[in-house]
């Protein structure tokens, strides 16, 4: 038999038909639902009086909108309470399991599913939101829709896709101390670009990706969508399934051993095509940090904003010019030492528990500089929870970083947690797209450790210089 | 829902020549909160539209049609609310060098043909737009699949079979893929 990829494999288990004009029509394992993607759709099948075929495959959360402040005060957007309310409405009307605001386990769909065990090996799971990547870290074939087919996907548990191509990004060696999942990720993108896997699934191997946490593979697979890639895997090892066992939702008992068996044959074979491959030496990563307004504008800590001059074509030119112009940056600036207003740790790129340890590690006994607003927003209420239960919500509190509740939060700024205009913000979120954490908001992306101690140093700073 | 087919198109051409525009520039994130499919429109390039020199607020621009723009359109998010807010503006076709894998599924749900033309290509009708003084117009016939203009231009695009069949016939998927109800059914007992 011919060798195939981990994506292949989990491609060919789901094919349901093959349409004469080449799309399949694939089978989904787990449809994540949200506030801000889905009230179309519900009302889409409502209108046609349709059902949601597997509502026990169907979970809803709210992440996208739901304030991070207090939660025993009412909304204070009522637009925003009504998309809520539509949630609830649809979650009840038909027959789909909703964590919400009161829910212990509601956090931001990306961070619960795992969580939760529901994100499995070998699954194609589904929902109206591109960071739905992420769940590629267990070996899934995760991607993000649209809202109509959000609607398809509720009313038949499949969706019409055509088969992508495949991308091997190889990371070799070991990264150094200082250098985290985050920057791998960003390093790649820069190397590739915003498109640069556009119509494929990126798998990422190597030394460097097997040496990662399930957490750290999370932040890779999270920002596969950022090098325009439909989806980003990770073969499943027993890194994911030590993640996994005992979790509410994943297998147990008998089904356990059985659901193991099968995920030990998703890696892909030896010899296996690719139809492209890119290679990236781990080991000569730095910390990154965005200077532009998209993730691949992104370069060293130890670097500079760059020349629009010295890029080749106009087209980069002038994209360049553009973002220096909204970024407010000069060519030639460094990048460690530039002002900071705001700090944000959250978001699904790098919310869970191990990101909130390392932000707290650098932040333990530290103060946060004057005139520096620094917000901590845990992914998912039970991160909050075992945040808590380390002590780490007082070690950020201690030394002046506000302690949220668990959403989206300023990642996107559908709620109140937005930079004003002009605000310079370091964050461990996945876009700098102009006025994305706010109209006019400049954003410096980067890893939780180099976000903390930006927090405290005022500026950007080269993390691997802190004890 | 039942859409418009789209067969063969006229329209007046607005030109946006700037790469990577993602659906955040398209429909910023205050506007998500609405329940309904309606109601965009106004909110489209809201942040750029408070720009005087913006593109689309030029008086050639008015009542266009069918936008040409740089490579990667319609990058980040998923949110299919930026095709809602193109269509309700009015726009029935975007033509670029490329296009986001999200963005693409989300234009022919709705209706919206997403053309990719050469780098070349575009930048001869964004030329030839400007040069037009809001009076250029292209045809785009998805039968044939090919952009024309009357003054020479001619163009062949590629654009997957099943996308076109949709666009052309104004397909609603969910209908045709109940009509695979039993193979669906016995997919599920052989997983169970």
């Amino acid at each position: 038999m011919t060798p195939r990829t981990l994506f292949d494999k989990v491609w060919d288990a789901h094919v349901v038909h093959r349409f004469p004009e080449g799309p399949a029509l694939l089978y989904v394992d787990l449809h994540l639902v949200h506030e801000v993607t889905s009230p179309q759709a519900f009302e889409g099948l409502r209108q046609a009086g349709r059902r949601v075929r597997r509502p026990e495959r169907t979970v809803a959360t709210v992440d996208h909108n739901v304030p991070t402040g207090d939660r025993t005060l009412p909304l204070d957007d009522p637009i925003a309470a009504t998309q809520l309310e539509a949630l609830a409405l649809n979650a009840q009307a038909f027959g789909v399991e909703l964590f919400d605001l009161a829910s212990p386990q509601q956090g931001i769909v990306h961070v619960i599913g795992p969580e939760l065990g529901l994100t499995q090996p070998g699954m194609v799971v589904v929902c109206g939101d591109s960071h739905t990547s992420t769940h590629g870290a267990f070996g899934a074939f995760a991607l993000g829709i649209g809202t109509s087919e959000v609607e398809h996907v509720l009313a038949t548990q499949c969706l019409v896709l055509s088969k992508p191509l495949t991308m091997e990004a190889r990371f070799t060696g070991q990264r150094s101390a200082g250098v985290t999942a985050k920057d791998l990720i960003l390093a790649l993108i820069g190397r590739i670009g915003t498109a640069g896997a556009a119509g494929h699934v990126l798998e990422y191997t190597g030394d460097a990706i097997a040496a990662l946490s399930m957490e750290e593979r999370m932040t890779v697979c999270n920002m596969s969508i950022e090098a325009g890639a439909r989806a980003g895997m990770i073969a499943p090892d027993e890194t994911t399934f030590a993640y996994l066992e005992g979790r509410a939702r994943a297998p147990s008992n008998r089904d356990w051993g059985r659901s193991v068996v099968a995920w030990r044959r998703l890696p892909s074979d030896p010899g296996a095509a690719y139809d492209r491959r890119v290679e990236l030496d781990a080991a000569a990563v730095a910390p990154q940090v965005t200077w532009g307004t998209n993730p691949g504008m992104v370069t060293d800590i130890t670097g500079y904003v760059p020349n629009p001059a010295d890029f080749a074509t106009p087209a980069e030119r002038q994209a360049v010019e553009r973002a220096l112009a909204y970024m407010a940056l000069t060519p030639g600036t460094p990048l460690e030492g530039l002002p900071i207003e705001r700090v944000f740790v959250g978001s699904c790129t790098n919310a869970r528990i191990e990101d909130l340890r390392a932000a707290a590690l650098v932040a333990r006994g530290r103060q946060v500089a004057a005139g520096v607003r620094a917000m901590v927003v845990p992914g998912s209420q039970q991160v909050k929870a075992q945040g808590e239960r380390e002590g780490l919500d007082r070690i950020f509190l201690e030394a002046g970083f506000e302690w949220r509740n668990a959403g989206c939060s300023m990642c996107l700024g559908m709620n109140a947690d937005v930079l004003r205009r002009g605000e310079r913000c370091a964050s461990t979120s996945n876009r700098n797209f102009e006025g994305r954490q706010g109209a006019g908001g400049r954003t410096h992306l980067m890893s939780p450790a180099m976000a903390a101690a930006a927090a405290v140093a005022g500026r950007l700073v080269d993390v691997r210089e802190w004890s | 829902m039942t859409l418009t087919p789209f067969v063969r198109y006229s329209g007046k051409c607005a030109a946006l020549p700037r790469a990577d525009v993602d659906t955040d520039q398209i429909i910023p994130k205050q506007f998500l909160k609405r329940v309904e499919r309606t109601g965009f429109g106004p909110a489209l390039f809201h942040d750029w539209r408070s720009n005087p020199a913006f593109e689309l607020n030029q008086p050639e621009a008015k009542d266009a049609t069918i936008l040409i723009t740089g490579a990667n359109f319609g990058c980040g998010s998923s949110r299919e609310h930026a095709v809602w807010a193109l269509a309700e503006y009015g726009f029935r076709a975007i033509l670029a060098p490329s296009f986001a894998d999200i963005f693409t599924a989300n234009c022919c749900q709705n209706g919206v043909a997403p053309v990719r033309l050469s780098g070349d290509g575009i930048d001869e009708l964004v030329r030839r737009c400007r040069a037009g003084n809001g009076a250029y117009r292209v045809t785009i016939d998805l039968e044939a699949q090919r952009v024309t203009d009357d003054a020479g231009f001619s163009a062949a695009f590629a654009m997957e079979p099943y996308r076109r069949e949709m666009l052309l016939r104004g397909l609603d998927e969910i209908g045709r893929t109940l009509l695979e109800e039993p193979r669906i059914a016995a997919f599920e007992k052989t997983r169970s």
